[in-house]
């Protein structure tokens, strides 16, 4: 509940006191117009009816945005009578779209507010992520929406695994994602000022569901979102045949955030995400990982060592391109240099290997094929012959040596 | 498994069959130089397995584990490139032995032919069919001579395995150079093969050869002739009847007969072959783990 009542009485003094009815002209040495409000709501145990905390510390409001710009109480809390001192205990909720307009207009399309006025109060508005008598501005780096500290208030509700259970918060549990990425971490560090916050991806108050497609982070707009900052990246992949195919209409072409994840994006060169990759590149490209697992590059990978060749290393990364094409890293022409980055020395007889060969596939590796079925045949063979063998060995035996501890025992 | 147990076990194998009784001959079976190279074959056929097999289980928990503990997968590479070499330099040596032994004693006829040689002769197409015989209850126990067909078998499996484990280990080991003379092919096939027929080896070695040698019934839990040996009387005759009558024959029993092994090469046995026995056991069932 707001505090009111005494603001009133003080309202009604002020009008006693002086002839003039300007309430805001400073025309004599005037006493802070807050002040009378403070008289109870600066007792930092003032309790409203229902028990419930009614105080305001005075010090840290006159440190706020709205404290520096002397703003009154009332400015805010409307709905206090002049001569109705203490104010009743329900004042009609503050409206930070009377100064506010656009930021509370954007405001209205996001989650948040459409959560909240389909009824479900945990939804932030304002006061969640600006705080209230404290608010600073978000260049203060004091301020709770300041690039310092923007997630962390964030993350007081997208990190709080009870919250975001309760309310199904899309995206899960943030907190630990972000703060272990290579985003969260640079926050954190020296080069705070260039890594990205929440709202850098997200937007502040025009945040909107990924679903939206007017959204930073709906999935035809995340490589703009992204190139904003990694602007060579950017230029790759649209050049390359994930990039081709977006601008073909094929949405579901893989973007960014779909082999680097998004809260908790990696820098591409430690060893989780070399191997971790290589299950996103699976996602549509099974059957190959399927035939690089049986190679000894894909063996090692698969046993836990990023020291071997993962997919981008042959096929490199953004610039992704179909062997067909000239440029790619696996064409006919390239194919050679692209082994000598790892084989120095390797020969074009060395580039004909094929990392993909299909021992199911006979017509794309015939003598790989007749080879594994003649393995099949003859451990077959062999484990038939030899398992039927000692079975029936294993079975004679038994029973001699049974029938003879028999007859031995008869003696 | 301490030294007393291993003794116990084996007097209780010699005593239960033990119409000799104390008075137990031994005849020789294998030269020391072979026994060394069975030993150093199993030692660096154990290597190659467990610090191979993770590969071909990549994904498995139980092989990450392995390769971790074999220092990754270099270490565990390295492991495998020295035993690769170690078991290559005594598969050369024994071919080169074997043929110098015949060349110089003026019989290479024998080498070929005959009781003493490994290669298949008729008579072990005779022995399988017999054996299986006895196995269904429709034959008495057939005896044999020197080399039995699945002696023979686990012999020659070894030099089936030796070109193509080896061959496509060899090029796998040295790409660069070998594909200045072999299409890239050669190396898709190579890892192929390389791959099965470890797997067939492995997978023949401890469990068939195991119970051919060891874990049968008439053997369990190991027979030790391959370490020591020494060869009991009592199983010459039992199992070699063939052998024992045809040295008998020919005179040569007595040129044959030697001491009792020493508790120390039992002991060597019991240890070295108790070892790879469990590794392998082990070995066989994280194979079948893992297939199902």
């Amino acid at each position: 509940m707001t505090p009111t009542s005494l603001y009133r009485s003080l309202f009604a003094l002020l009008l006693a006191g002086f002839a003039t009815a300007a309430v805001a002209a400073p025309a004599a040495p005037a006493p802070n117009p807050n002040e009378a409000c403070l008289a109870c709501h600066g007792d930092k145990d003032a309790k409203n009816a229902a028990g419930k905390s009614i105080a305001v510390d005075g010090a840290k409001f006159a440190q706020s945005v709205h404290g520096a710009a002397t703003l009154k109480c009332a400015d805010c809390h409307a709905g206090i009578a002049a001569d109705k001192i203490p104010h009743g205990d329900k004042l009609p909720p503050v409206q930070c779209a009377n100064c506010h307009e656009k930021a509370v207009k954007e405001y209205a399309g996001t989650s948040h507010s459409v959560s909240r006025k389909a009824g479900n109060g945990a939804a932030a508005s304002c006061t969640d992520c600006h705080g209230t008598h404290d608010i600073r501005p978000s260049k203060d780096p004091e301020s709770r929406t300041s690039h310092a500290n923007l997630a962390a208030t964030c993350l007081r509700c997208h990190g709080d695994e009870a919250k975001v259970t309760k309310q199904g918060m899309p995206g899960g549990n943030i907190g630990n994602k972000f703060n272990d990425s290579i985003h969260g971490k640079a926050l954190k560090g020296a080069a705070s000022r260039s890594a990205p916050a929440c709202n850098d991806c997200h937007g502040s108050h025009g945040m909107r569901p990924k679903s939206d497609p007017a959204s930073r982070v709906a999935r035809a707009n995340i490589p703009n979102t992204c190139g904003s900052c990694h602007k060579p990246e950017l230029a790759a992949w649209t050049n390359g045949m994930h990039g081709k195919l977006r601008q073909d209409g094929v949405l579901a072409a893989p973007g960014c955030t779909d082999c680097h994840s998004a809260h908790g994006v990696q820098q591409h060169d430690t060893s989780g995400f070399q191997l971790d990759v290589i299950k996103e590149c699976g996602t549509c490209h099974a059957d190959y990982v399927k035939t690089y697992r049986d190679t000894f590059h894909g063996q090692v990978t698969a046993l836990g060592y990023s020291r071997m060749a993962t997919c981008a290393s042959c096929h490199g990364a953004h610039d992704v391109l179909p062997a067909s094409n000239p440029a790619s890293m696996v064409s006919p022409q390239n194919r050679l240099k692209t082994c000598q980055a790892c084989h120095p020395g390797a020969s074009a007889n060395f580039a004909s290997f094929d990392p993909h060969a299909n021992k199911h596939d006979k017509a794309r590796s015939p003598l790989y094929w007749y080879a594994a079925r003649f393995m099949e045949l003859l451990l077959l063979g062999v484990f038939s012959f030899f398992g039927v063998h000692t079975v029936f060995w294993f079975y004679r035996s038994l029973r001699e040596r049974l029938s003879r501890g028999n007859s031995q025992e008869r003696h | 498994m301490s030294i007393a147990t291993g003794n116990a076990a084996a007097a209780a194998v010699g005593g239960s069959a033990g119409a000799a009784g104390a008075a137990q001959r031994y005849y020789r079976r294998f030269t020391p130089v072979e026994r060394i190279m069975h030993a150093f074959l199993m030692i660096t056929f154990v290597g190659c397995a467990l610090s191979g097999l993770p590969l071909i289980y990549a994904e498995r928990a139980w092989a990450q584990t392995l390769a971790r503990l074999l220092g990754g997968f270099e270490g565990a590479g390295l492991i495998h490139r020295i035993c690769a070499f170690v078991m290559i330099v005594v598969f050369v040596s024994h071919v080169v032995m074997v043929f110098y032994k015949a060349i110089k004693g003026g019989r290479l006829m024998a080498m070929f032919w005959g009781p003493d040689s490994m290669v298949p002769q008729l008579q072990d197409g005779i022995d399988i069919w017999n054996n299986f015989k006895w196995f269904i209850g429709r034959g008495p126990r057939p005896q044999f001579d020197r080399w039995t067909y699945w002696e023979k078998f686990d012999y020659w499996a070894v030099f089936w395995g030796m070109f193509i484990i080896g061959g496509s280990g060899l090029l796998l080991w040295f790409p660069v150079f070998f594909s200045k003379l072999l299409p890239g092919w050669m190396f898709n096939i190579a890892s192929l093969v390389h791959g099965e027929e470890a797997l067939l080896a492995v997978g023949f070695i401890f469990t068939f050869h195991f119970f051919n040698g060891h874990l049968r019934p008439e053997k369990f839990p190991m027979d030790t002739v391959i370490f020591t040996g020494r060869i009991p009387e009592h199983e010459l005759k039992g199992e070699r009847q063939v052998e024992y009558q045809r040295l008998l024959r020919e005179g040569k029993l007595e040129a044959k007969e030697t001491t009792a092994p020493t508790s120390e090469s039992k002991w060597f046995g019991w240890t070295i072959g108790g070892i790879a026995l469990v590794l392998g056991v082990i070995t066989v069932v994280l194979i079948v783990y893992s297939i199902f």
